[in-house]
């Protein structure tokens, strides 16, 4: 049976390296597949997070071969042949074990949206179309390879400022919901730092579930954005018109 | 308390974070109880997550004809009816409002062409009743749920395994759990304990459950002095992913079906016509799978020993648009583009309808102070279960088991708490740290999932549970043998070495209930005794904790009411 050189970073918060692995490969599988075997065989405390195995999750994330990608969607056969992949955890975030980070801030960043808040008196009716146009958005699996690529993240330690992608996508899916009744701009201005976005797609380009964060999600909100914090009266007339139509 | 430990209090503690404990945490607190949500993984990767095909809930949106009755009708007859009755009526009546609730806290269904939520046929449903966000149901249920119980501010413990529930003179008292992050223990007090733990397919090596579903709810329960109940009854979906090896038993939703999809054997026949004619491929999820692994058995299968499910016929736009994570699941994992050809399907063990014996109106066990709900729960889908009936019942009873945990935690004084207990669930979780040289816990559990694939799966005959009960209890003394390597930091070997017992003890009462089961009944097929028998139709199954022994009885099932047997006697 054919045979693959994976090399993982073990390791924790004090720092660590990579430690090459040996598994054997079968047709179609993935990198997820590698570190099950290597901790089902070879090191069963390797820290992996997974649940699904299918993409619909978002838990298995991590770098390979410096691109961050699900493992469980990241097929052995399509990486180059006989090099050796290596897996990293997520950079943007803190090291717990292996390739397990802390993620915990993207919870609490979260909690600063304003939830959903049904308009008053709505009578629940409205259409596919109105659902189709925010699908986009509440497909996000919470993977978090956004914010691992995003630069104000990443390279910018600018965690207290800025919200990141992700939850930019998990605005626009409220913000754009039929049924939503306030605005969010304040927060996304103030809290989420919108402003500091400066549009460079790196975050569309990761994410495994093909939402147009940049060009959907995130352009659209910092329009409103403008509108309401600098231009006014715009952002009356189009609430008005958008009503209205 | 001892300062070795972090300790919690709340009036209601949840166990787990699926739609069935997130459901029961937003209605204790919305009751004014303190509660704490815990859960093996983050928040919002619960199996609920997984959930494709949809909601079934009987709002006659599409199909006026529809109502309660006929759901629960629909729900007996799948269940073989042996489901708990006044479950399955409460479940029938409760679902439509509960998914209304579910659309006001913010969930996007699909909709009908008046602005209504959409719904979809599937196995087993006489209408179309299946409420649905394409094939990602269940993310837009556990965001929303997630999103709501963040806001109304229940304390989440993410990444914390419970590995025993603490008592206190006959009722449950709490929970102690280490954090997988640094394996340290944690205890947690709380009043009402709500077990809302998912499933136990990890037992079986071809599963579309994840590495949580290791039965941890049902084992702590029994071992605190919970009756189980029905645990024979295991379903296994009849359509998963059979190819690449590395994706066997990933799930493919009946939404395939449910939107059309026709299911044919290596000569192109649709078999489903010599099995269920009238149905064909929505019959139930127990015949279906039957009738795949038997087109496989007798040689009809497809090259990689499954069935051919086809739904390329559908104009491909619409199969994008109603089945999107389908198509992308088999166009990268499988390079199949099922806009175009079919895919290749098996059985795989995909939910337990046995669980924790609970009563329908408030969820609690037959432990005071513990309730249980979701497929942790037994009781609504008998014998088995129609698909979507999973997402509403976790709503349904969800609800309810808040609800009265908040109600019982109103009633009762704090517990007190056994240091006795704790120390001795401490030693027991560290043992695999003490022993030098043992075996791998990996290893040992591939060889139980070996043995319950081979002798405890579709088809089932006493001699092969007789011999799985004497390999598990080989198993068993191997799981008490293992060693770990590493610290205890995110160590899944040793995390493993923990749920191995889990694992262990739920399969001994499957196979322990099936054994004794001699019919064949919906999930349950004994080919040593294929007929339905009028008598045990009449009896549940019962399991608890004997002293050191798995106790096991029979136990008659109450006469349903006059009015549901008028409704289960009306045809449709
Ligand atoms: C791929 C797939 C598709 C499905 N599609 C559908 C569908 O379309 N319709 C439908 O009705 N049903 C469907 N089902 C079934 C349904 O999704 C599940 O039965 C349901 O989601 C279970 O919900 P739950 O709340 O009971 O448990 P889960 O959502 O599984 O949650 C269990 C929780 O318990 C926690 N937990 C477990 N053990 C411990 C422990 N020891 N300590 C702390 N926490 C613990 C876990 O971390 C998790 O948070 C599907 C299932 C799968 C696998
Ligand atoms: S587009 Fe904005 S959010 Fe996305 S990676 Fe670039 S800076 Fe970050
Ligand atoms: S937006 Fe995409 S990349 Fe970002 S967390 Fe969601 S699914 Fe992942
Ligand atoms: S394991 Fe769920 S997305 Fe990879």
């Amino acid at each position: 049976m054919a045979e693959a050189t994976v090399k993982v970073f073990r390791g924790n918060k004090g720092g660590g390296q990579s430690v090459e692995f040996k598994v054997p490969v079968a047709p179609g599988m993935v990198v997820l597949d590698a570190l099950h075997y290597i901790q089902g065989h070879l090191a069963p405390d390797l820290a992996v997070r997974w649940n699904c195995k299918a993409g619909k999750c978002g838990s298995c994330s991590a770098e390979v071969n410096g691109r961050p990608r699900l493992t469980c969607k990241t097929r052995m056969d399509a990486l180059p042949q006989g090099e050796p992949i290596t897996v990293m955890p997520l950079k943007a975030f803190p090291v717990i074990k292996d390739l397990v980070t802390d993620v915990s801030w993207n919870y609490k960043v979260n909690k600063k949206i304003t939830p959903f808040t049904p308009k008053a008196g709505a009578d629940w009716k409205f259409y596919q179309d109105d659902v189709d146009r925010v699908q986009e958005f509440r497909k996000c699996i919470e993977c978090f390879l956004c914010q691992n690529v995003c630069h104000v993240l990443r390279d910018h330690d600018k965690y207290e400022q800025f919200g990141g992608p992700r939850l930019f996508v998990r605005v626009a899916g409220l913000e754009m919901h039929p049924m939503d009744g306030v605005s969010r701009t304040k927060v996304l201005k103030d809290g989420l730092g919108i402003g500091l976005c400066n549009i460079t797609k790196c975050c569309t380009e990761v994410c495994p579930e093909d939402i147009h964060i940049t060009d959907n999600a995130i352009i659209p909100l910092k329009e409103r954005v403008v509108d309401q914090f600098y231009d006014p009266l715009v952002w009356i007339v189009r609430k008005i018109r958008g009503a209205a139509s | 308390m001892s300062e070795r430990f972090e300790t919690h209090e709340h009036d209601v503690l949840v166990i787990g974070a699926g739609g069935a404990g997130l459901r029961a945490a937003i209605e204790a607190l919305g009751q004014g109880a303190s509660v704490g949500v815990v859960s093996k993984s983050l928040l919002g990767k619960a199996h609920t997550v997984m959930a494709e095909g949809g909601i079934a809930a009987a709002m006659a949106n599409v199909d006026s004809a529809d109502g309660w009755k006929p759901h629960f009708r629909d729900t007996m007859r799948g269940g073989k009816l042996l489901n708990n009755w006044r479950m399955a009526q409460l479940h029938a009546q409760e679902a439509p409002e509960r998914v209304k609730e579910l659309e006001q806290w913010g969930a996007l269904f699909d909709r009908t062409e008046d602005g209504r939520i959409l719904q979809r046929a599937f196995g087993g449903h006489t209408f179309r009743r299946l409420c649905h966000v394409g094939d990602r149901t269940g993310l837009e249920m556990i965001r929303t749920l997630q999103d709501r119980g963040v806001y109304m501010g229940f304390d989440v413990y993410m990444e914390c395994t419970i590995v025993r529930l603490l008592t206190d003179g006959g009722r449950c008292a709490g929970a102690l759990a280490y954090w997988r992050e640094t394996g340290r223990f944690v205890v947690f007090k709380a009043k009402s304990v709500v077990m809302a733990t998912g499933g136990i397919g990890k037992a079986w090596p071809i599963t579309s459950n994840s590495w949580e579903y290791t039965g941890d709810g049902m084992a702590l329960a029994y071992e605190a002095g919970a009756e189980l109940m029905d645990m024979e009854f295991v379903q296994f979906h009849p359509t998963g992913m059979v190819w690449p090896p590395g994706v066997q038993g990933i799930l493919v939703t009946e939404a395939v079906r449910g939107e059309g999809g026709i299911l044919r054997n290596k000569s192109g026949e649709r078999f489903m016509e010599r099995y269920d004619p009238k149905r064909m491929e929505l019959s139930t999820r127990d015949v279906v799978a039957r009738s795949i692994y038997t087109e496989v058995k007798e040689g009809r299968g497809t090259e990689h020993g499954g069935a051919y499910l086809d739904i390329s016929h559908q104009p491909a736009e619409y199969v994008k648009k109603k089945l999107p994570s389908m198509y992308h699941q088999f166009k990268e994992l499988a390079d199949v583009d099922i806009t175009k050809g079919p895919m290749e399907v098996g059985p795989t063990c995909h939910y337990m309808m046995g669980g924790i014996r609970v009563e329908a109106e408030t969820a609690q066990s037959s432990l005071p102070g513990l309730f249980a709900a979701g497929e942790a729960a037994a009781g609504l889908h008998g014998a088995n279960r129609l698909g979507g009936n999973s997402l509403s019942d976790l709503l349904v009873f969800g609800r309810r088991a808040g609800l009265a945990a908040a109600q019982h935690a109103k009633e009762v004084s704090a517990p007190n708490l056994d240091e006795g207990q704790i120390s001795a669930g401490e030693s027991e979780a560290l043992s695999a740290f003490q022993r030098q040289g043992g075996e791998n816990p990996y290893a040992v559990h591939r060889d139980l999932q070996k043995v319950m694939q081979s002798l405890v799966g579709i088809f089932r005959t006493g001699e092969d549970m007789q011999k799985a009960l004497s390999e598990l209890a080989k198993l068993k003394e191997r799981a008490a043998h293992t060693s770990v390597e590493g610290s205890r930091m995110f160590n899944p070997g040793w995390h493993m070495a923990i749920e191995l017992k889990s694992m262990l003890t739920v399969s001994e009462a499957v196979t322990r209930s099936a054994l004794v089961r001699q019919e064949s009944r919906g999930a349950h097929s004994r080919i040593d005794f294929p007929e339905l028998s009028p008598e045990w139709g009449k009896k549940n199954n019962i399991v608890w904790h004997d002293g050191s022994a798995m106790g096991l009885r029979q136990e008659t099932r109450p006469e349903m009411r006059a009015e549901l047997k008028e409704i289960l006697a009306e045809d449709q």
